[in-house]
């Protein structure tokens, strides 16, 4: 007889596991839809997460993919940390992206070393003073940090809508809703010629060091693993929660105005309704899969990158509907959920007695 | 030996013929962009359908659905460019700066970008379609019949495009009968059902009892079925989503276009160019009529579609004011290419402003 057995502790050596099982399951259950679907799952699953990074330019397209995604998941994971639930960095990369991409735009015909780097700040602080929102809200007046960061998405999707469809779109180009394309001392520089992998990986890199020094080596990050493991014991230390409260949700707005900043300023040269898939939501799973941990993080969002990149290999060669690509995703956090339970629960067999 | 040498030079003739067809069925591979799901019975669905023609005609197709406009687009495009593609088609305005840019990379595949302006590259063609002629026939049934003589259009954009269709409506509209008025909601999305029921919700509650949509769901049709009022079908025949609501469909037909595109590959006659079709080339398709049409309309409705076919009556004919009662287009002359393409701002009888 097999019984369910509370565990007395989390076990530290599942902790890391479960994400690996979780992505394993899921490829099994990927390849059980692909077989329904009427399709090989091996080479399926060949074209969903190996061909797409076979080449140079698939995997620099990996790294590009990635580098949002793990920014975000940076900045989320000192909310989640803290028990602080930021579900709006998604708002805060478009709030991030509408800043910096207005400064970009005032040099529009201008060339200088000081574009960038004012540029990259106006986002930062775009994004800081979005998430500052929600931060305060809570702080002060006890919302609830959920609805408000969430809602809040919607309203810079509708204020970036408001510009590039008005006063910031192009005056040469027939009211269409994007802004002039921003001058080359504004674009982020190409790391290799003919790939589109661009500098902002260094800023995610230089997040995943910062964030592992302030997680395991000062004192703010001791502070945040206490309010995280129980509120009433981080006030009965004495922390000041107000502060902490502010500061993890400005650090995740920067990254998350980073991110949007690494996209306009990268790949896109320009503002325009569409700036983010959804990456602010996407990083949200990438940051809970990499365990709230800057190297899991890194590793997570290689993972997650590659099914959007391998849902559109696996669309052009098999024919396979590219919104499979969500499938997935939503399959990965799902089995990261369900297998969480191993961390807390054990299986013990007993024999049978009569 | 005469009858010999006839025989072997047809028989020639007929291999070399089987063989250029051969060839040019398995070499032209075309691939299309698509921004929706090809299920969204509006504009990617129809652009889907013109695909599916071009597979019948003997060609290879791929298509890639649900691409966003972000950074995605460009590698989406660069990929089918790098595996054998040789004609591709971007089919949302959003692809206009990635297939440029890609295009510059592949001198040897040509793209076909819809509704954009940019032909930076000599293997940069550009089409659309002159939906706004199909406008005119909704207005004319729509101010037909109203009763209310509140008009509702469900709009996505403020872009000439929209304003264009919004313009030739009311026009049409005014024409047989000077006293209805179109109120606007703007739904700011071209495909989002909720959204787009609320709005036609919204012109159902001002007293609009015919509705035009400028988006891409059924949502709006169903709305009106529900509310017993009339309503168009958008880009593609809706008449089954709302049989009793539908009165007919501007249809975008895509597929002649890219069949004559693909081939003109295959024979090496492809050349940059702008394409800009309506009624006449077939790009604009009017669905069937529906019976509770009155038959002196069905007639006038079908007229009118011979004569925006032919060229004898333009959608833009003078004298048209604007809102303010300034003159647009004199008498008796009509608007050029180059002012449909930059229209921004609304004909007297259209209610509200321009969101800017």
């Amino acid at each position: 007889m097999i019984k369910i057995v509370k565990r007395d502790q989390p076990s530290k050596a599942i902790f890391f596991f479960t994400p690996v099982l979780a992505i394993f399951l899921t490829l099994i259950a990927g390849g059980i839809i692909f077989y329904i679907l009427g399709f090989k799952p091996f080479e399926a699953l060949k074209f969903f997460f190996i061909v797409p990074i076979a080449d140079k330019y698939g995997f620099s397209e990996l790294l590009l993919k990635a580098t949002p995604l793990c920014l975000i998941a940076i900045g989320l994971s000192f909310c989640f940390k803290s028990n602080n639930w930021n579900i709006g960095a998604e708002g805060q990369l478009t709030f991030g992206a509408i800043v910096s991409g207005g400064v970009a735009l005032l040099f529009y015909d201008q060339e200088g070393f000081y574009i960038l780097p004012i540029v990259i700040l106006a986002g930062a602080i775009g994004g800081m003073i979005y998430a500052s929102i929600p931060a305060i809200l809570k702080t002060y007046f006890n919302t609830n940090e959920i609805l408000v960061s969430l809602m809040l998405v919607y309203v810079s999707k509708l204020i970036l809508d408001y510009l590039v469809v008005g006063p910031w779109s192009n005056p040469e180009g027939f009211n269409f809703p994007e802004t002039r394309q921003f001058s080359d001392s504004a674009r982020l520089p190409l790391l290799f010629e003919g790939l589109r992998i661009h500098a902002g990986i260094f800023l995610a890199l230089a997040a995943v060091v910062i964030s592992w020094f302030v997680f395991y080596k000062t004192y703010l990050g001791f502070q945040m693993k206490v309010s995280g493991f129980s509120l009433k014991t981080a006030k009965y230390a004495g922390y000041k929660g107000k502060k902490m409260i502010i500061l993890v949700f400005l650090i995740s707005g920067a990254c998350a105005g980073l991110a949007g900043v690494g996209e306009i300023t990268g790949p896109i040269g320009q503002l325009h309704r569409e700036v983010s898939p959804d990456y602010g939501f996407t990083a949200i799973i990438v940051a809970f899969l990499g365990r709230l941990h800057p190297v899991g993080i890194i590793f997570a969002s290689l993972v997650v990158a590659i099914t959007y990149l391998g849902a559109e290999t696996a669309q052009i060669f098999m024919q396979i509907p590219k919104y499979t690509g969500q499938v997935f995703q939503g399959m990965i956090l799902f089995f990261l959920l369900a297998s969480d339970y191993l961390l807390f629960f054990k299986f013990k067999f007993i024999g049978t007695k009569k | 030996m005469h009858k010999f040498l006839i025989r072997s030079f047809v028989s020639s003739l007929v291999l070399l013929f089987t063989l250029t067809v051969a060839a040019v069925a398995k070499d032209v591979k075309a691939a299309f962009v698509y921004i929706g799901p090809t299920g969204d019975h509006g504009w990617t669905y129809q652009h889907d359908v013109g695909r599916k023609a071009v597979e019948d005609a003997g060609f290879e197709t791929t298509y890639v659905e649900g691409v966003p406009e972000s950074a995605d687009a460009e590698r989406v495009l660069r990929q089918l460019a790098n595996s054998g593609h040789d004609i591709i088609f971007t089919t949302s305005f959003g692809y206009m700066n990635p297939t440029n840019k890609v295009a510059k990379e592949f001198p040897n595949v040509k793209f076909e970008h819809a509704t954009g302006y940019k032909r930076e590259h000599p293997n940069v063609a550009t089409y659309a379609a002159r939906f706004y002629e199909g406008r005119t026939i909704l207005g004319t049934i729509a101010g037909t019949m109203t009763k209310s003589n509140v008009i509702g259009y469900v709009a996505s954009f403020p872009i000439p495009e929209v304003i264009r269709g919004i313009n030739s409506f009311t026009l049409a509209a005014q024409k047989v009968n000077p006293n209805i008025k179109t109120k606007i909601v703007w739904a700011f999305t071209w495909y989002d059902p909720g959204k787009e029921a609320e709005a036609a919700k919204a012109l159902i509650d001002q007293g609009a009892d015919v509705i035009a949509q400028h988006t891409d769901s059924t949502a709006i049709v169903q709305m009106a079925e529900k509310a017993g009022v009339y309503a168009f079908g958008q880009a593609s025949d809706m008449d089954k989503f709302a049989p009793k609501a539908v009165l007919t469909s501007v249809e975008n037909n895509w597929g002649p276009y890219y069949v004559d595109r693909v081939k003109a590959v295959a024979n090496g006659t492809w050349s940059q160019k702008d394409t800009w079709h309506g009624i006449g080339d077939g790009m604009v398709v009017i669905s069937g009529l529906d019976s509770q049409m009155p038959s002196d309309l069905q007639a006038k409705v079908k007229k009118l579609q011979a004569d925006l076919a032919s060229g004898k009556v333009h959608s833009f004919t003078g004298p048209i004011y604007d809102q303010k009662g300034n003159l647009m287009v004199a008498e008796g002359k009509t608007a050029d290419d180059g002012m449909l393409a930059g229209m921004m701002t609304y004909v007297k009888g259209v209610e509200g402003d321009i969101p800017k």
